[in-house]
């Protein structure tokens, strides 16, 4: 294994054995292959730097690296937003593991060497974000290589290999011309990645929510603290943002709508679909802190004489999420409030039961003027999972569920 | 409700709050604007009050008694100079939004980065160590022995920190920064002779004497601390400060450093209308420095005097060590924060915890050569500020970085000049503190 560090500053032979120059910058090709060094820049002080492509490059130890070819075969050097340079796009720079789920900075990078027919081809394997990359780069130049190796196998190791690597690049253009995706991104829990967000700085921020898709983005926002949820969305083009506010619960949509500043959060009302404005603006109608603005407006409600066969079906039949299946909302012929089935009672009863029988007593329900604390006595007394909130003819209009509860607690502590 | 009316329902509100004519929504759309500039005030306040803490009262105090008010003339120049350091890291945050340890990192490296973060480490400690005289000296006014004072005082500390309790405590040691408005009071009752006070202040002298040298570095030392640049930026970057609130945060470090300033300027005033007319022109103990209380505080002077250095004290004991731990770990790549449990960041921990307990544990040791370790800390402070200063101003100059909030011609002067002078201030300062340690201030609040 090699280590990105003893080869920048190595110097290079030609084939002949001349001295060509000294390793200034690495290159990989993400277009070609995302894992293979694909270039050496070399840099011969005043002269102009040449470039090395990985088929001309036959050997490769700490410090020395010999070509195959002839330093007149090297190109000349023109910069390529396309291609990414290990020592100033990696190096010291900070990376999203996708496995660890952190944000983490790389010290040095791991290459192993690949011998094909008469040259060798170096493939990253690794980044170490530990204490021996640490101790490499602060000792590299300063001791011999075999000492510094010694110290480093001595330090515990921390790597993560290259395909949990995600790397954070604010110029959207670079980053398609670099091929980053937020692939690997999106499969994180989106309360993770509102996690990594929090450490980040605002132009990162904001490439990670462009490079993700609007579910995801929009699960991400949903998840970040109100400060930085504001600043991203006002950060975001109007027609951009309303797509993925689309993609939220009406509530979250909602919530943020009421922070953002009347000119951006008007803005984006017009962008949205009249149907899903038309949902938001009934909730932005209630203050903070009420049943109103706690509430979410997507739920089931279905008769209190259907049966269980008949409910059961016709939840099946509809795409519904699951999430809106915890609890049934029952009404009465008149629509008004007739009690709630638990999903747990609708799982275990017999077809024939009518949904009337199922229901927990006694109907618990809250207004939505109603204040938080006594919503949340509500949910304490009747050890409750949701919440239905009636309008005021007493018919639901709105769900609290318990998560709803929690995060507004918590964000009183 | 539909969505025409919702829209309405927008206007009305916007209209209500901002465009109404007349005194009410005149009122309003001010009481907005300082809605808004409170929610970004603090860092600023905070870096400027922590930066006032046991070694600067001890400078300051001394500096008032030796010299009278013949060194007030300082204070002007030193506004300027704390403004624009300060200013530069806030701005720094604000437009990249990260800490001061990363962007050296990310720009310079890493070795750059070890080296400033092992200078910063060691500066630091030096810090904690005089913060933790500060306890024992303001505990002997009491009469409690440091041997009892200090180890409460380090585990206070550690335990209010590592159990998150610190940012309620935040509040109560910033309320209880209101013991320097009795300097105020102390330095008006004290009736010092105004018409030479402000002559002092507005006209520069300069004396070619090695104390008055010594005294004058030791000030700019103690006021434009290095480690409140990292603090301050990484406090800025905490608050996730809009780039459009960048004049908010500008008024918060003027107010931050002109109260920092103003303060040093009282109890200059007020050691020198006191002790320094009484004939004492060097300060031994705590109980001497209390008696620039005695026109407000009478009897109880030394008791309001131990009080308000106990509470920079701890103040800043709080703050510095898990600040410094902060900035180097992240400047070197460890996991840090409080949120991390001890395994997840042993580097965090050990080097928070290490910091107090050394800080605390070098007060104890009888006769441990107390003078020469504060004398090399200052000398270290003064050896690192120039360096912290220079990666400022390369970094700041960045466009890529900073967009449109590069400095500005007259600003790159004005900080340039003050760092260059910063440095031939500080060597001579490093030369007098070899060549004369006896001189050096900040050192007088040891208990003997």
């Amino acid at each position: 294994m090699l280590r990105a560090t003893e080869i920048l500053q190595a110097h290079a032979y030609d084939v002949s054995g001349n001295f060509v120059g000294r390793v200034r910058e690495m290159f990989i090709e993400p277009a070609e292959q995302a894992n293979r060094i694909s270039r050496l820049l070399l840099g011969r002080g005043r002269f102009q730097p040449l470039l090395a492509k990985w088929d001309q490059v036959a050997f490769v130890a700490p410090g020395t690296v010999r070509l195959a070819v002839d330093e007149r075969l090297l190109g000349p050097f023109t910069p390529n937003e396309a291609w990414l340079a290990v020592r100033k796009d990696l190096l010291d720079q900070q990376i999203i593991d996708t496995h660890g789920r952190k944000v983490v900075r790389i010290n040095d990078i791991a290459l192993n060497e690949v011998r094909t027919n008469g040259n060798v081809e170096l493939r990253v394997t690794q980044v170490d974000v530990g204490l021996p990359g640490a101790a490499g780069r602060l000792l590299h130049g300063l001791a011999p290589t075999d000492m510094v190796r010694r110290i480093q196998d001595r330090l515990p190791p921390r790597v993560i290999p290259w395909e949990f690597v995600n790397l954070i690049e604010p110029d959207a253009l670079r980053r398609v011309k670099l091929r980053l995706t937020g692939h690997r991104l999106a499969r994180l829990h989106p309360a993770d990645l509102a996690d990594i967000m929090e450490e980040l700085s605002p132009t990162e921020r904001e490439s990670i929510i462009a490079s993700l898709d609007k579910q995801t983005a929009a699960g991400v926002i949903a998840e970040l603290d109100r400060r930085l949820q504001t600043q991203v969305v006002e950060k975001l083009a109007p027609e951009h943002a309303a797509d993925i506010i689309q993609e939220m619960e009406p509530d979250e949509a909602a919530h943020l709508l009421a922070r953002l500043s009347p000119e951006t959060s008007e803005e984006l009302l017009e962008e949205l679909s009249r149907e899903d404005a038309r949902d938001v603006s009934e909730l932005l109608r209630f203050g903070e802190g009420t049943g109103g603005w706690m509430m979410n407006t997507e739920f089931i409600f279905v008769g209190e004489d259907a049966t269980r066969q008949e409910v059961v079906n016709w939840i099946r039949s509809r795409e519904i999420h699951p999430d809106e299946v915890d609890t049934v909302v029952l009404i009465d012929a008149r629509a008004i409030f007739a009690g709630v089935v638990p999903l747990g009672r609708l799982l275990l009863s017999s077809d024939d039961r009518l949904m009337r029988e199922l229901r927990s007593e006694p109907p618990v329900s809250a207004t939505s003027e109603m204040g938080e604390r006594e919503i949340f006595e509500l949910f304490d007394k009747y050890n409750l999972r949701s919440l239905t909130v009636v309008d005021e003819d007493n018919r639901p209009v709105g769900i609290i569920t318990v998560d709803d509860v929690v995060g507004r607690m918590r964000s009183k502590l | 409700m539909n969505w025409p009316a919702l829209t309405t329902r927008i206007r009305t509100t916007r209209e209500r709050t901002e465009s109404k004519p007349g005194f009410r929504g005149r009122f309003r759309v001010w009481r907005r604007r300082i809605g808004v500039f409170l929610a970004v005030l603090g860092p600023g306040i905070i870096t400027s009050n922590v930066d006032n803490d046991a070694g600067g009262i001890a400078t300051y105090s001394q500096a008032g008694a030796q010299f009278g008010y013949a060194l007030l003339w300082t204070m002007l120049p030193l506004t300027l100079l704390l403004y624009i350091g300060q200013e530069m890291c806030a701005r720094m945050g604000v437009a990249t939004g990260k800490g001061l340890s990363d962007l050296i990192r990310e720009e310079f490296g890493f070795r750059s980065t070890f080296f400033v973060m092992l200078a910063g480490l060691f500066v630091d400690l030096g810090n904690t160590i005089a913060e933790f005289a500060g306890v024992a000296a303001g505990a002997s006014v009491f009469g409690v022995s440091k041997y009892i004072a200090v180890p409460i005082a380090a585990l206070l500390v550690w335990v209010l920190v590592v159990r998150n309790s610190y940012s309620r405590v935040e509040k109560i040691f910033l309320a209880a920064c209101v013991f320097y408005v009795t300097y105020i009071v102390s330095a008006v009752l004290a009736k010092p002779y105004w018409p030479d006070a402000v002559r002092q202040t507005l006209v520069p002298s300069f004396h070619m004497n090695t104390p008055y040298i010594v005294m004058l570095i030791g000030l700019v030392g103690t006021t434009v601390a290095p480690w409140q640049f990292f603090y301050l930026q990484a406090g800025e970057v905490e608050k996730r400060v809009a780039r459009r609130q960048y004049k908010d945060v500008r008024m918060d470090v003027i107010l931050g450093s002109v109260t920092s300033m103003a303060v040093v300027f009282f109890i200059i005033v007020c050691t020198a209308a006191t002790l320094h007319i009484a004939g004492i022109t060097n300060i031994t103990s705590a109980g001497q420095a209390a008696m620039a209380l005695k026109p407000l505080a009478g009897r109880w002077a030394a008791g309001l005097f131990a009080f308000g250095l106990l509470n920079a004290s701890l103040f800043s004991a709080s703050v510095l060590p898990l600040s410094t731990a902060h900035v180097i770990c992240e400047g070197l790549g460890f996991e840090a924060g409080l949120d991390q449990k001890v395994s997840e960041a042993p580097i965090f921990y050990g080097l928070y915890t290490g910091l107090i307990v050394i800080g605390a544990g070098i007060i104890l040791i009888p006769k441990a050569p107390l003078f020469k370790i504060l004398l090399l800390s200052q000398v270290a402070n003064g050896v690192w500020l120039p360096f912290v200063l220079i990666f400022i101003l390369l970094l700041i100059n960045r466009k890529d970085l900073m967009g449109d909030l590069t400095n500005g011609p007259v600003f790159n002067f004005l900080a340039w000049t003050t760092s260059l002078a910063m440095i031939v201030v500080t060597l001579v300062w490093i030369y007098l503190s070899i060549a004369q340690p006896g001189a050096s201030p900040g050192i007088l609040l040891l208990p003997h």
